[in-house]
């Protein structure tokens, strides 16, 4: 079997990436593991109701008729009209720290006001930061020296308004601890404080079935159950990929989406495996990203705005310095996010009522679990005090639970065959999604662009710039 | 097909390309990029739909030929003087 191109994972870059190469009239092969499309932002059923599995907001969202920016771009790039994704904006949202809140919207004015009410004195530097922001060309790539918090520095002198402002920014897609490159820190500032927040009133769903529907129409394949064990290579040049029930498929080029680790590893069984047929071009060793999530989704009998809990997404600390990182303890239950789909501006409210509530936690805690009963019991426990340290921040929604599903580091490894069950991958992105083989190329998370918009951006640029060429 | 023709092509891949703007008080002897919202990547894609619905090949040295209407008729006048009108 043989294919221009072969596209490992049918996520939203992989869509992205095989509609710009189906449109062109290549012949493309989008690859699954799982049993339906998504990857990182699928969804499922359960008992009942359809769930996403990740998502908590379209972050880079412009409104109709906008015509820069990411959103605008990609849909042009793959010949959508504005209504495909039928996007709804957020209502407001906030971040919450002692003593201390900051709301914002789609509308950047309102958090400019906000900090000129609460820190009056670093308005000015706001300002300035913000100018700078904007001034920088997207998808500037700066050296990975320069980071969110030494920018911030130069311009802020507040260090709680300094965590304030980063921990959104950190917490919807940095892949290292603490801090995140500059390069990356500017692409989600402006997704979350300038762009803002969207969502359909499907979910993810209305995205996905788009997306598909489109690659499927222009002649696209798409093969679920079909995970790759192994990219096989010779001369530098990756020549085929092998799946786990022995087929083996030939591309002239190979675009993956598994990640950097991942992908290496799958060149790694193209050389030493059973399906050996490899070289020994040498496999750089990558740097594999360890921040994961355990996240619940509550659902409630009536919707959360009649709680008390208005806002789209809140950002919540408890204490003045937030930790981003892998916690030494399970779950880091001290600060998280908490946001509804309810609570957007859709023309008719939603059928179900839903409240998401996520906080960093250890990943190796929730691999090691010596049962499924003890697994299934640490779920509870800790969802309960993740749950009762969060009504520091918001009303007792507890009483009003119908449902409840959580998933943990080890679901996100189990789905996604994420390392380490990250969710924002290797904290060292390929902005060129080169790899060692000459036409192997990496999409997705470990590309640098993030969120939904971003992975559909990052698919879109690396079949443009890999794929189809000047020479096309 | 003759130069109406071949402006016509262009126009409805504009349309494909960006399907929010006006094209209709498009100026030909204007850059595109000067009259609707037009990135490198849409640019390409110009060239990019030519090839795959008419098989034109235009070399990059000779992007600067498209940058507007008029002179984008003019380069391909020769070059689709024998590629029929779509019906």
């Amino acid at each position: 079997m043989r294919y221009d191109t072969v596209i490992i994972g049918a996520g939203l870059s992989g869509l992205a990436a095989g509609i710009r190469l189906a449109h062109f009239n290549r012949r493309v092969c989008l690859l699954e593991r799982h049993t339906t499309i998504g990857g990182l932002n699928s969804f499922y059923r359960l008992r009942g109701r359809t769930h996403d599995v990740g998502l908590h907001a379209v972050t880079n969202y412009n409104p109709k008729g906008s015509k820069s920016g990411p959103l605008p771009r990609i849909l042009r790039q793959l010949r959508f009209s504005w209504d495909d994704f039928g996007f709804s904006p957020q209502l407001s949202s906030k971040i919450s720290f002692p003593g201390v809140t900051l709301r914002f919207s789609n509308d950047p004015g309102l958090l400019e006001s906000e900090i000129a009410l609460r820190f009056p004195g670093e308005i000015e530097g706001f300002r300035r930061l913000v100018k700078f922001v904007e001034d920088q060309p997207w998808g500037t790539a700066f050296p990975s020296s320069m980071t969110a918090r030494s920018t911030l520095a130069e311009y802020l002198s507040d260090p709680l308004l300094i965590e304030m402002l980063l921990y959104p920014v950190l917490f919807y897609g940095s892949a290292s601890p603490h801090d995140v490159e500059l390069t990356q820190f500017l692409i989600l500032f402006r997704s979350i404080y300038r762009d803002g927040f969207a969502r359909p009133y499907d979910g993810v769903r209305r995205i996905l079935s788009v997306l598909v529907k489109r690659f499927r129409h222009l002649g696209g394949e798409v093969r679920l159950r079909s995970g790759v064990q192994a990219i096989e290579s010779r001369s530098g040049k990756a020549v085929a990929v092998v799946l786990d029930d022995g087929t083996r498929i030939e591309a002239d080029t190979i675009l993956s989406s598994a990640g950097s680790v991942e992908t290496a590893r799958l060149c790694e069984a193209g050389v030493t495996g059973d399906v050996a047929n490899g070289d020994s071009t040498a496999i750089p060793s990558q740097v594999p990203g360890e921040l994961t999530f355990f996240e619940s989704i509550a659902m409630l009998d009536r919707p959360p705005a009649e709680l008390g809990i208005p806002e789209t997404t809140m950002f919540y600390c408890g204490t003045p310095r937030f930790r981003y990182q892998n916690p030494d303890e399970p779950c880091n239950v001290d600060s998280g996010v908490i946001c509804s789909p309810n609570n957007f501006a859709y023309e008719q409210p939603l059928p179900e009522s839903t409240l998401r509530l996520t906080v960093m936690a250890n990943n190796r805690f929730w691999f090691e679990r010596p049962s499924e009963e003890d697994y299934q019991e640490q779920k509870r426990i800790w969802r309960e005090r993740i749950f009762a340290a969060a009504l520091s921040h918001i009303p007792d929604f507890r009483p009003h639970i119908v449902d409840i599903d959580t998933f943990s580091p080890r679901t996100i490894r189990k789905y996604t065959g994420h390392h380490n069950g990250c969710v924002y991958g290797s904290p060292h992105k390929q902005w060129d999604g080169t790899t060692h083989l000459s036409n192997l190329f990496l999409c997705g998370t470990d590309q640098g662009m993030l969120g939904i918009v971003g992975a559909m951006f990052s698919g879109i640029s690396m079949a443009n710039k890999h794929v189809l060429g000047g020479q096309g | 097909m003759q130069p109406e023709e071949i402006r016509q092509v262009l126009l409805d891949i504009l349309a494909r390309i960006v399907p929010d703007e006006d094209l209709s008080t498009l100026r030909d002897d204007v850059a595109f990029r000067e009259q609707i919202e037009l990135d490198s990547m849409d640019f390409l894609d110009i060239v990019m739909e030519l090839r795959k619905q008419y098989r034109v090949q235009i070399p990059e040295e000779d992007y600067p030929n498209l940058a507007t209407m008029g002179g984008a008729v003019t380069y391909l006048v020769p070059l689709m003087k024998d590629v029929k009108a779509p019906a």
